[in-house]
C-alpha cells in the first residue's frame, strides 16, 4: 500500500503548501485518515492504546444494521408485489425492487448529511467526526419507502444543522439525529408520516398499527352508537372490525416482520441479529436494552388490565405489541446512542424504561399517533441529562454522609 | 481484622515480555542522574555546583517551600553536568559514578525507640523522605500533615509489572524495619495489601500491620483503589503510601545507617530480547539496563508501566518510583485500513470491547506499539472508563469537572480520592482518545492550589 500512501502524502504537501487549498484540508484530511490509521503516537500517559477507535464503533455498528437494510429492501418489493397481487415473483424480483426503492434514499441521506457537515468542518477548520455515518444509515431505514426524496434531504439537512451542528457537532448533540429527522417530516408532513400508512406506488396501504388505531376508533364508535340505539351504526361498524382484525398479523409475520413499515424497522429479528452483534462487541448497551424491553413490556400488561376488554389495541398481547411498529429498532438502535442517551449506568436503567414505557403508552393513547416510539425516545432523550443529574447527585451526597461521619 | 476485597472492574492486558524470574546485575551505571520533575510539584533549590563530589546521602537540592526535605545522590561520584529546560527549570542533575559506591554514614537507628518526629527528621535528612507520599493530590508527602492511615501496597497489577514478592523475599529484614518505621507517623492502621496466595506468606512475619487482600483485574493493586476500599480519603485527611521496594530501602538506612538504593528493576516489554531482572541503583541510566538485549527498530523506553510509566530516552535515566523500565515498539507510520487499520480484522489490535477479532484468542500476549489506533475524537461512547474504574465514582462527570476547573464539581465527585494513575486504564480504552490522565493531574494542582 506504499503506493496509495505515497499519492496521498504527496497530496497532503500540496494541500498544506497551498493557501486556497488549506481551507479544504478538513475534507483530505478525512479521506486520508480514512484510508490509513494516521502515524500519531501517545506523547504522556498511557503509551499504548486500545485498538478501537471512533471509526472502528460506527462502522460496528453499520454492519449490525446490515440485516435490517437487506430484509427491508426485500421487505419493500414483497409488499409491492402482495398490493400488485402478484406475490409469487422470486424472492431476488422483490429484493432488486427494493433495492431501486431504498438506494436513492440512502444515497440522499448520506450525501445531504455529509454536505451539510463538510461544510461546518471547513468553516471551523475542524476535522470530520465519524458520527454522521450511523446517522445516515439509520434516516432511510426508519422513513416510509415512498417519502419524496426531497423531503429527505429537508429533514436531513434539519437533522444535522439543528441537531447537531449548531451544539457543537458530534458528541455535542441533545437529541438522536436520525429521529430528529424523522420527527421534522412528522410534524411538518403529518399527512404522510403519522406512522398509519405506507405507499408503495400509489398502492397506499395501512400499518398493522395503523389499522389497530382505527380498530381502536371504531370500537369506541361503536359503544357510542349503541348508547345512542343505532344498531345500524353498530352492525356496520362490527363489519369494518371484523375486516380490520383479519389483516392484524401474527406475532410470528410481526417477528420475522413481513408486514408493511417503514423501511428497516418492521423485523424484529433483524433487530435481534443487530442487537447480538452490538451488545456481544459491547459497543451498545445492554441495560437500556433490557430496561427498553421491559418498560414496554409492562406498559403493554398494564393495557392489558385497564383496557382489555374495551379496545382490542389496548388488550393485544405485549409480546405482538413489542413486535410491531419501530419498538424493537428504536430499541436496539436509537435508544442506544450513546450521546443522547444517559451516560451513567444506573441512569441507563432509569431512561431505558422510561423511553419503552412511553412509547407504548404513547402508540395508544394518542390515536393520530399510532406509532409512540419516536416520540418515545426523543423525550427520554431529553430527560437523560436530568437522569443523570439525579443519578450524581446521590454519589454525591453519599460522599458528604461519610464526611459527616468521619 | 484484615480484609478480603474483591475487585470486579478493571481490565488485565495481555503483553508480551514480561520479566522472567532471574536477577542480572546490571554493568555499572557510568552517570547517574536524580530528576527533580519525578517529584510533582517540587520547586527545587541546588545544594551543589558541577565539579562537587558527592557521597550517597549527600544533598543535591532540598524543597523551596519545605527547606527541611532533602533530596540527596544516589551513589556516590562527581556532579557532571546540571541539565536545565524552558524557563531553567531544573530537568536532571547528573553525576559520574565512583567505581565504588562511599555512604555518607547517619548511624543505624532503631525505630522502635524513636517518636513520629524522629522518624520524620531522620528519613528527611537522608534523602529517604522522598519515598514517603500522599494522597490526596499523589506528592511527596507534606511532613506537616498527620495521616490517617499508611498503606503499602505489596503487588503492582498493572501489565508487565515487577513481582514484588520476588523481588522482596531475601530483603525481608529490610522490609520489617521500614514498615516499622513508617509505622511511627500515624495513630491510625498501616495496611499491608497483597494479592493473596504466595504472596501474603511472604509477610506472615511482619508485625504491626493490618493484612488485606485484594484480588481481580488491574488497578487492583493501585493504592488509589485500595485506599477507596479499606478507608476512603475525606476532604481534609491523609493517607501516606510507599512503594515496596522502597520500604526496603527507608528499612536499610534504619539497619545500616545508610542510604542505599540499590533496586531490582525489571526490563520488559515486547521488543526486549530477555526480559529479566536487573540489579541497579536508582537514576541509572537507561541505556546500562537495556543495552544488547533489545531487539531493531525504531523504540519508546518508558521509565516505569506502560500505562503510567514515563518517556525516556535510551540516555536517560530511570525514575525515582520507578522498577520497571518496558521497551517497546513506536507506531509512528500510517496503517492502511483493510489490513492494520479500522477495517481490518484486528488480529493484533487488543481492544476491551470485542469489535476486532482478536477476541478470538484470550490469552494471547500482543506486541502493542505506541501508535494512538485513532484520531482524538469528542467524548462519544459512554461507560466505557466506568468499565475499569472499581471506585464509586463517576469517572467521566470527574473529568468534564477538572475541564470546566469546577472545584466545587470536583470535591463533590471525589477529586480527593483518585491519582492520575487510577485514570490510566480509562485513558487506555478511550474510543475518543482523550488524555486523562494530564487532565486529571492539572485538577490534582488546581485543587491544590486552591484547596489545600
Amino acid at each position: 500500500m506504499k503506493f496509495l500512501r505515497n499519492i496521498l502524502n504527496k497530496q497532503k504537501e500540496a494541500v498544506e503548501g497551498n493557501e486556497k487549498l488549506k481551507k479544504f484540508w478538513p475534507i483530505f484530511d478525512s479521506l486520508d485518515t480514512f484510508a490509513f490509521t494516521p502515524n500519531h503516537t501517545t506523547k504522556s500517559g498511557s503509551h499504548i492504546r486500545d485498538g478501537i477507535d471512533l471509526k472502528r464503533t460506527m462502522m460496528t455498528v453499520i454492519i449490525a444494521l446490515v440485516p435490517c437494510l437487506l430484509f427491508g429492501m426485500w421487505n419493500v418489493g414483497h409488499q409491492f408485489y402482495l398490493a400488485e397481487g402478484t406475490p409469487d415473483v422470486s424472492m431476488m424480483e422483490k429484493f432488486l425492487y427494493g433495492l431501486i426503492e431504498v438506494l436513492p434514499l440512502i444515497v440522499v441521506s448520506y450525501g445531504v448529511g455529509l454536505g451539510v457537515e463538510f461544510i461546518f468542518c471547513i468553516k471551523n477548520g475542524h476535522e470530520i467526526q465519524e458520527g454522521f455515518l450511523v446517522s445516515g444509515m439509520l434516516i432511510p431505514l426508519i422513513m416510509p419507502v415512498d417519502v419524496p426524496l426531497w423531503m429527505v434531504g429537508v429533514a436531513t439537512a434539519f437533522a444535522v444543522l439543528i441537531g447537531k451542528e449548531i451544539f457543537g457537532g458530534t458528541g455535542m448533540n441533545v437529541v438522536n439525529i436520525a429521529l430528529t429527522a424523522r420527527a421534522f417530516l412528522f410534524f411538518a408532513h403529518p399527512t404522510k408520516m403519522s406512522g398509519d400508512k405506507v405507499w408503495i406506488d400509489g398502492h397506499t396501504g395501512a400499518t398493522p398499527l395503523g389499522d389497530l388505531a382505527t380498530i381502536q376508533k371504531y370500537q369506541a364508535e361503536m359503544s357510542a352508537a349503541a348508547d345512542a340505539g343505532n344498531q345500524g351504526l353498530v352492525d356496520q361498524l362490527g363489519t369494518q372490525i371484523a375486516e380490520l382484525s383479519e389483516k392484524t398479523p401474527s406475532v410470528m409475520e410481526a417477528f420475522i416482520g413481513t408486514i408493511p413499515g417503514s423501511v428497516g424497522e418492521t423485523s424484529a429479528l433483524c433487530c435481534l441479529i443487530g442487537a447480538i452483534i452490538l451488545l456481544w462487541t459491547g459497543i451498545a448497551s445492554w441495560r437500556i436494552m433490557v430496561s427498553f424491553f421491559v418498560g414496554g413490556l409492562s406498559m403493554g400488561l398494564l393495557l392489558n388490565v385497564v383496557g382489555g376488554d374495551t379496545s382490542q389495541f389496548m388488550g393485544l398481547d405485549p409480546i405482538t405489541q413489542l413486535m410491531l411498529g419501530g419498538f424493537m429498532f428504536g430499541l436496539v438502535f436509537m435508544a442506544t446512542d450513546p450521546v443522547t442517551a444517559s451516560q451513567t449506568n444506573s441512569g441507563k436503567w432509569i431512561y431505558g424504561f422510561i423511553c419503552g414505557f412511553l412509547a407504548i403508552l404513547i402508540r395508544i393513547a394518542n390515536p393520530a399517533y399510532p406509532e409512540g416510539v419516536m416520540l418515545a425516545i426523543l423525550f427520554g432523550n431529553v430527560m437523560a441529562p436530568m437522569i443523570d443529574h439525579m443519578v450524581i447527585s446521590f454519589n454525591i451526597k453519599r460522599r458528604k454522609k461519610r464526611l459527616q461521619i468521619a | 481484622m484484615s480484609k478480603a476485597v474483591k475487585i470486579r472492574k478493571g481490565l488485565n492486558i495481555g503483553l508480551k515480555g514480561s520479566a522472567e524470574l532471574s536477577v542480572v546485575d546490571a554493568p555499572r551505571s557510568d552517570v547517574f542522574a536524580i530528576k527533580p520533575p519525578d517529584f510533582h510539584g517540587l520547586t527545587p533549590k541546588l545544594q551543589v555546583k558541577v565539579g562537587d563530589r558527592v557521597k550517597a546521602g549527600s544533598p543535591v537540592f532540598f524543597d523551596k517551600y519545605n527547606e527541611q526535605i532533602l533530596y540527596t545522590a544516589p551513589v556516590s561520584g562527581e556532579i557532571t553536568e546540571i541539565v536545565r529546560g524552558a524557563k531553567r527549570r531544573i530537568l536532571e542533575i547528573r553525576l559520574k559514578a565512583d567505581t565504588t559506591n562511599q555512604f555518607q554514614e547517619f548511624g543505624p537507628r532503631d525505630p522502635k525507640n524513636m517518636t513520629g518526629e524522629d522518624v520524620k527528621v531522620f528519613l528527611m535528612e537522608t534523602g529517604a523522605w522522598s519515598f514517603v507520599r500522599q494522597r490526596p493530590i499523589d506528592i511527596v508527602a507534606n511532613p506537616a500533615n498527620t495521616p490517617k492511615a499508611i498503606v503499602i501496597s505489596t503487588f503492582d497489577s498493572s501489565p508487565l509489572a515487577p513481582d514484588y514478592s520476588f523481588i522482596l523475599k531475601d530483603q525481608m529484614e529490610a522490609f520489617k524495619a521500614g514498615v516499622e518505621g513508617l509505622s511511627r507517623f500515624t495513630d491510625g492502621k498501616v495496611h499491608l495489601n497483597t494479592s493473596g496466595g504466595k504472596s501474603r506468606e511472604l509477610y506472615s512475619s511482619v508485625q504491626g500491620v493490618q493484612k488485606n487482600t485484594f484480588s481481580g483485574p488491574h488497578p487492583a493493586g493501585n493504592v488509589g483503589v485500595q485506599i477507596h476500599h479499606l478507608d476512603p480519603i475525606n476532604k481534609g485527611e491523609y493517607v501516606w503510601y510507599v512503594n515496596p521496594q522502597d520500604v526496603a530501602i527507608i528499612g536499610r538506612l534504619f539497619l545500616s545507617g545508610r542510604y542505599d538504593t540499590t533496586k531490582y528493576v525489571a526490563v520488559t516489554g515486547s521488543e526486549v530480547d530477555k526480559p529479566t531482572y536487573v540489579r541497579t541503583n536508582i537514576g541509572a541510566k537507561i541505556s546500562s539496563l537495556v543495552d544488547g538485549n533489545v531487539k531493531g527498530g525504531n523504540l519508546r523506553y518508558v521509565s516505569g508501566n506502560p500505562l503510567t510509566g514515563d518517556q525516556v530516552a535510551v540516555d536517560g535515566y530511570l525514575g525515582h518510583y520507578h522498577s520497571q523500565v518496558t521497551v517497546l515498539p513506536e507506531g509512528d507510520r500510517f496503517k492502511f485500513l483493510l489490513t492494520e487499520g479500522w477495517l481490518g480484522a484486528g488480529l493484533k489490535k487488543f481492544s476491551m470491547s470485542r469489535s476486532y477479532f482478536s477476541w478470538l484468542m484470550p490469552n494471547k500476549q500482543y506486541a502493542l506499539d505506541t501508535n494512538l489506533n485513532g484520531e482524538p475524537r469528542s467524548f462519544v461512547v459512554s461507560g466505557q472508563y466506568e468499565k475499569v474504574m472499581p471506585m464509586d465514582i463517576y469517572p467521566v462527570h470527574l473529568v468534564k469537572a477538572i475541564i470546566t476547573n469546577d472545584i466545587d464539581g470536583m470535591e463533590n465527585l471525589g477529586i480527593y480520592e483518585v491519582a492520575p494513575e487510577d485514570f490510566a486504564l480509562c485513558e487506555f480504552v478511550c474510543t475518543s482518545k482523550i488524555d486523562v490522565q494530564s487532565t486529571v493531574r492539572s485538577g490534582l494542582d488546581l485543587i491544590n492550589e486552591e484547596c489545600l
